[in-house]
C-alpha cells in the first residue's frame, strides 16, 4: 500500500440537491483546514429549493482545493469527482482532469436516472469514459446494510450515504475521522439515532475503502507552512458578520443590522442574529427599503447601522442611500453581488453592480465603494467600511459577491487587540453648535445623536445650508454643498492604504483586478512571472475613491489589461479617470475566473503587443 | 438632578414656518409644543421623524431632534431609532398620502410590531405638496387634477387599517379643536407602543372644508361622536341618539334603547375599534377620541428581553472567544 505525497489537490462533490453535498464538502474542508492545509472552496447549487430529483439542473456541487502551499482559488479542474448520480456526472465531468478519478454511487445510475441525465446508456459501464478511472459501487446500499441494526426506517438510513462516501474520501487522503465525528455529535445531540447512523456510516465508508482493494494507493497533502495561531475556515458572509461585530465594539457603538432576506446575502442576517448576547441588534424588515431606513435611523441614533443585500435589493435601497449622503450619516451597505440584471442568476457570482454602486442615485451623490478580495478579506473590509463610514460621516457600499459570500477559506483568526480602528474623536465645536460645520481635516460633520443635551437640530433630505444645516434653496449654496460633499469623499484617498503593486513599474504589462477576482488573477500572474514574463499586477479593494498613488502606477505602464466579472465596468472608470487605453478582459458566466483562462488571456495579449519586437 | 421646567416657547425652533395661511397644521404644531411642555418631555429626548408632504415639514419647527426623511419611510427610520435607543420619545409625522399610499407597507408593519412610536397622521384627503391630486383617503368620485372624471379608488380608512394591523392605540381628533387635540396627544404620549392618531386636517388650498360637514364648529355637536371611556355611545345635539350593536357593526338607536353600547377602549378584540373606524358620515356620526388603548409588549421590549435571554444562556463572550469559535490552534 503506497501513500503518494501531493502538494495540492482539487476535488468536487456532486449530487442531487438534498443529497447533503454542501454538508459533506464543508466537513471535508473543515477537516483539511484543521489538518493544516490551505483551503478554498466553491459551493455551486441550484436556485430552486428542490429542482426535479435526478435532473442536471438540480445538481448541487462543492468544489475545493486544499494544499500544502498558499492557494488563492478553489482550483480550475479537479482530480476527483464524487458523483452521487448520473446527472452529477453529466454536469461536472467537464471539470475533471484527464485521468481523473470518478467515485460514483451506482444507486444514482438507475435506468431512470441515466435517462434523466440525458445519457442513452450507463456511462459507468458503456466504455464512453475511457480517459478516466472509474470506481463505482452501490454506496447507498452499502450504507443501508452497515446500519441495519439501527432502529431507523430504510429511507432514513439511505440519507447517511453522504457520510459513507465522505468516509471513503477521508481514507483516500489519509485523514482522521475524529473531527467529523465530534461535529456530528454536536450537530445531532438532540437526535441520537441520526447521530449514530451518520457516525457509523462515516466509519463504514472508511473501512470499506481500507478493506476492499479497489484503491491501489492513498494520498497525503501535507500541512501548509503557516504562522502559529488559531485558524478556522470562514465564509465571506461569516467574515463580514464578525468584522462588523469587532468594528462596533472598537467604535463603542451598538451594531444594528436592518436586512431583508435575499440570496446570497441572507447568511449575514442569519449569522448576526445569533449574536444578540454580544449586543448585536438585528431587524428583519418588511422590505429592502425599510431595512435600509431602519439602519439609517439606527445610525442617526448613534449606532453603527448596516444593511445587507444583493443586487435587486440594492436597487430598492438607493433612495435611502441618497438620504444618507444628504444628511451625512454613517451607514454601511453590503452588496453580495450575484448575476443580474433583475432576478438574474440568484446563486451565481458576478461583479456587475459596480457602476450602479458608483452612480445609481439621483443628483450628484458621491459615496465610497469598497470591494473585498477574498472570503477572509471580508473581515478586514468590514472594519474598513465601518471606519470610513463613521470617520467621514458617509454611507459606504461594500461589495462582496456570491463566490466570496458562500466560498470559504482558512483564516488566521486575528487578535482583537491588533485591530486598529478606534472610536472616532468627535469634532468639538467650541462656539455655537452647527450640525454642518465641517471638521477641517476630514471634512465630516459632527455625529450628534438624539439624547444629546443642548445640541438639538433638524436634518433631512432637503439641501442644507452650509454650516447651519437649515433647509436652503439658495443656488450658490447648492453649488457649494455639492462641492463640499464631493471633496469630502475624494479626500478619503489620503486616509486609505497605498495601492500595492506586484512586479515592477518597468514590466511590460500591468494587470488590474478588483474584488473577488484577486485569487484567479494573482495566481495566473504568479505563474507567468515565474516563467519570466514581465507582467505586473495590482489589485483594487478601494474603488471610490481610488488610492492616491494609483494614477502614478497606471501612468508607468503603456499596456494595461483589466479583469472583471461583468461586461466592462471598472475598465470604463479606469479609462475615464486615468486617460489610459486600458484593454478589458471579462467573463459573465456566473463563475469565477479559472487561473488557466487568465493565463491564456494575458499570454495572448502579451503575444500581440510583443509581436515583431 | 435638576429637572428643567419648560414651556411651549422652549419647543419653538428658529425656523420660519412656511405653511399656507390658514393651514390646519399651525394648530397641530402649537398644540404639540404645549403638550410636550405640559407632559414634561425633554427637548433632547424627543425626536420627530417625518416623511414627505406639507405636514412632514413639522420637525423643522420644533426645538427638539428632527429628521425629515423620505416619502413614506418615516416609520421604518423611527423603528431603527427606537430600537437602538429605547429612552427616546419618538414621534412620526405623516400625511394621508405619505402613510397610506407610498408608505402603506411600513405603516402596517410598524403597527403590528407595536414599536413604541407615536404616529400622527394628518388627514386632509388630498396631496397638498404636489398640488392637488386625489389621495388614498379621498372619496371615490372626487374630482381632482389627476382625476378629472372622479377618483376611481375607494377611500381607505386609516384607523380601520390600523385596527386591522392590531394597533394598541387608535385615536382620532381634529386640527380645529385644540383641547380635544391636546387630550389625545397627551394620551398618545403616555402610551407604550404604537399610537396611531388620525388628525382631521384642513387644506385651505386644495381641499378646503373637506371635513366641514361633521367637523366644522357648527356641525360637531350633531355629527361627531365623542368617545369617552365608560360612557355610552351617544351623539347628536342633545345626546338623543345612540349606537347599538348590529351584527358585526352598529346601528343608530334612541338614547333610551336598553342596548346602548358603552365605550371601552380597552376592549381586547380589535374588531370593536375596526367597526368604530368604519363609521362614516352621513350614515353615521364620525367618532373622535380614543378608540383603543391596550397593552402589549413593544418591539424594543421584545428585543431587549431576547437579548437578556441570550446573555443568560451564553454568558458573556468577549471578542477573542467569539472570533476563535470553531478554530484550532497551530503551533510551529
Amino acid at each position: 500500500m503506497t501513500v503518494t505525497q501531493l502538494s495540492q489537490e482539487v476535488i468536487c462533490f456532486a449530487g442531487d440537491s438534498g443529497d447533503g453535498i454542501q454538508l459533506t464538502g464543508t466537513n471535508f474542508s473543515h477537516n483539511a483546514s484543521a489538518w493544516g492545509n490551505d483551503v478554498m472552496t466553491l459551493p455551486d447549487y441550484p436556485a430552486e429549493i428542490r429542482a426535479p430529483a435526478g435532473s442536471v439542473s438540480g445538481v448541487s456541487a462543492f468544489q475545493m482545493q486544499f494544499s500544502s502551499t498558499d492557494i488563492h482559488t478553489a482550483g480550475d479542474e479537479f482530480a476527483v469527482l464524487i458523483a452521487m448520480n448520473a446527472a452529477a456526472l453529466k454536469n461536472k465531468i467537464g471539470g475533471l482532469v484527464n485521468g481523473g478519478l470518478i467515485l460514483a454511487d451506482q444507486n444514482g445510475f438507475s435506468k431512470k436516472n441515466i435517462e434523466l441525465a440525458g445519457y442513452s446508456s450507463d456511462p459507468l459501464s458503456d466504455g464512453s469514459l475511457p480517459d478516466y478511472r472509474i470506481i463505482a459501487d452501490n454506496f447507498t446500499h452499502l450504507t443501508v446494510q452497515s446500519l441495519k441494526e439501527l432502529n431507523l426506517p430504510p429511507k432514513q438510513l439511505r440519507r447517511s450515504k453522504n457520510f459513507f462516501v465522505l468516509g471513503i474520501v477521508f481514507w483516500i487522503y489519509s485523514r482522521s475521522l475524529t473531527q467529523t465525528e465530534e461535529w456530528l455529535k454536536a450537530q445531532f445531540s438532540d437526535k441520537p439515532l441520526v447521530m449514530e447512523a451518520n457516525i457509523l456510516a462515516l466509519n463504514a465508508g472508511f473501512n470499506y475503502a481500507d478493506t476492499t482493494e479497489i484503491f491501489g494507493e492513498s494520498f497525503q497533502v501535507e500541512p501548509a507552512p503557516k504562522k502559529e495561531g488559531f485558524y478556522r475556515t470562514i465564509s465571506g458572509n461569516e467574515a463580514l458578520s464578525l468584522g462588523f461585530i469587532c468594528a462596533a465594539e472598537k467604535l463603542q457603538r451598538t451594531l444594528f443590522l436592518g436586512s431583508y432576506p435575499i440570496t446570497p446575502a441572507s447568511e449575514i442576517l442569519h449569522t448576526l442574529s445569533k449574536y444578540q448576547d454580544v449586543g448585536v441588534k438585528t431587524f428583519q424588515a418588511e422590505d429592502e427599503i425599510a431595512a435600509a431606513c431602519a439602519a439609517l435611523g439606527a445610525s442617526y441614533a448613534g449606532a453603527l447601522g448596516i444593511t445587507s443585500t444583493s443586487g435587486p435589493g440594492l436597487c430598492l435601497k438607493t433612495e435611502t442611500l441618497n438620504l444618507a449622503v444628504m444628511t451625512e450619516l454613517p451607514l454601511v451597505v453590503i452588496n453580495v453581488q450575484r448575476g443580474g440584471p433583475s432576478t438574474g442568476l440568484p446563486t451565481k457570482t458576478e461583479q456587475s453592480d459596480l457602476l450602479f454602486s458608483m452612480y445609481g442615485r439621483n443628483g450628484d451623490s458621491p459615496m465610497p465603494v469598497l470591494a473585498a478580495a477574498s472570503s477572509a478579506d471580508c473581515f478586514d473590509m468590514a472594519l474598513e467600511a465601518s471606519r470610513i463610514a463613521t470617520t467621514f460621516m458617509t454611507p459606504v457600499i461594500l461589495l462582496s459577491d456570491g463566490y466570496l459570500g458562500n466560498g470559504t477559506e482558512s483564516w488566521l483568526v486575528p487578535n482583537p487587540d491588533d485591530i486598529a480602528i478606534s472610536a472616532v474623536e468627535q469634532y468639538q465645536q467650541t462656539d455655537q453648535f452647527h450640525p454642518y460645520k465641517r471638521n477641517p481635516i476630514t471634512g465630516s460633520r459632527p455625529w450628534v445623536s438624539p439624547g444629546t443635551k443642548g445640541k438639538m437640530h433638524r436634518i433631512g433630505g432637503l439641501e442644507k445650508q452650509s454650516v447651519t444645516g437649515d433647509p436652503s434653496h439658495d443656488p450658490d449654496n447648492h453649488q457649494r454643498m455639492t462641492k463640499e460633499r464631493a471633496a469630502k469623499i475624494a479626500g478619503i484617498s489620503a486616509f486609505i492604504p497605498e495601492q500595492p503593486l506586484t512586479g515592477e513599474t518597468d514590466d511590460l504589462v500591468l494587470v488590474i483586478s478588483w474584488g473577488s477576482t484577486r485569487g484567479g488573477v494573482s495566481s495566473a500572474v504568479k505563474q507567468l512571472r515565474e516563467q519570466g514574463m514581465p507582467i505586473a499586477h495590482t489589485h483594487l479593494r478601494y474603488l471610490n475613491p481610488f488610492p492616491a498613488n494609483l494614477a502614478a502606477i497606471i501612468a508607468a505602464f503603456k499596456h494595461v489589461l483589466v479583469f472583471e466579472l461583468n461586461n466592462q465596468q471598472i475598465v470604463k472608470l479606469i479609462r475615464a479617470e486615468f486617460l489610459t487605453p486600458a484593454k478589458s478582459a471579462t467573463q459573465t458566466t456566473g463563475l469565477p475566473f479559472k487561473v488557466r483562462d487568465v493565463v491564456k488571456t494575458i499570454s495572448e495579449y502579451y503575444g500581440e503587443i510583443t509581436d515583431g519586437c | 438632578m435638576d429637572v428643567e421646567i419648560l414651556n411651549r416657547k422652549d419647543f419653538v425652533s428658529k425656523s420660519q414656518v412656511k405653511w399656507c395661511r390658514g393651514c390646519g397644521d399651525f394648530n397641530v404644531l402649537k398644540t404639540m409644543q404645549s403638550v410636550l411642555a405640559k407632559t414634561g418631555r425633554t427637548r433632547e429626548n424627543s425626536v420627530f421623524i417625518s416623511g414627505i408632504g406639507c405636514s412632514s415639514r413639522f420637525p423643522y419647527y420644533l426645538e427638539t431632534y428632527g429628521f425629515h426623511t423620505i416619502h413614506g419611510r418615516a416609520p421604518a427610520v423611527a423603528t431603527g431609532v427606537k430600537a437602538v435607543n429605547p429612552e427616546l420619545d419618538v414621534w412620526v409625522i405623516t400625511g394621508d398620502g405619505d402613510a397610506l399610499s407610498i408608505g402603506g407597507n411600513h405603516f402596517i408593519h410598524a403597527i403590528r410590531r407595536n414599536q413604541d412610536i407615536k404616529i400622527l397622521l394628518f388627514n386632509n384627503a388630498v396631496y397638498g405638496l404636489t398640488k392637488g391630486q386625489f389621495s388614498p383617503t379621498s372619496a371615490q368620485g372626487w374630482v381632482s387634477k389627476s382625476s378629472p372624471s372622479g377618483s376611481p379608488d375607494r377611500a381607505l380608512s386609516p384607523l380601520a387599517l390600523a385596527a386591522s394591523a392590531d394597533a394598541t392605540f387608535i385615536a382620532r381628533t381634529s386640527d380645529n379643536d385644540p383641547n380635544h387635540l391636546a387630550m389625545v396627544l397627551e394620551a398618545a404620549a403616555d402610551h407604550k407602543g404604537t399610537a396611531v392618531v388620525e388628525i382631521l386636517q384642513n387644506c385651505v388650498i386644495f381641499n378646503d372644508k373637506v371635513h366641514e360637514p361633521y367637523n366644522g364648529p357648527k356641525n360637531r355637536d350633531e355629527n361627531l361622536l365623542y368617545l369617552n371611556s365608560s360612557m355610552p355611545l351617544l351623539f347628536g345635539k342633545d345626546k338623543t341618539k345612540a349606537l347599538i350593536n348590529n351584527g358585526f357593526g352598529f346601528k343608530v338607536a334612541k338614547v333610551d334603547d336598553p342596548c346602548v353600547l358603552v365605550h371601552d377602549p380597552e376592549t381586547q378584540e380589535s374588531t370593536y375599534a375596526f367597526a368604530l373606524a368604519n363609521l362614516n358620515y352621513p350614515q353615521f356620526p364620525v367618532p373622535v377620541g380614543i378608540f383603543r388603548q391596550i397593552q402589549r409588549p413593544t418591539f424594543d421590549q421584545v428585543l431587549t428581553e431576547q437579548q437578556n435571554r441570550a446573555i443568560k444562556k451564553r454568558g458573556t463572550r468577549d471578542l477573542t472567544t467569539l472570533l476563535q469559535q470553531g478554530s484550532y490552534q497551530r503551533l510551529v
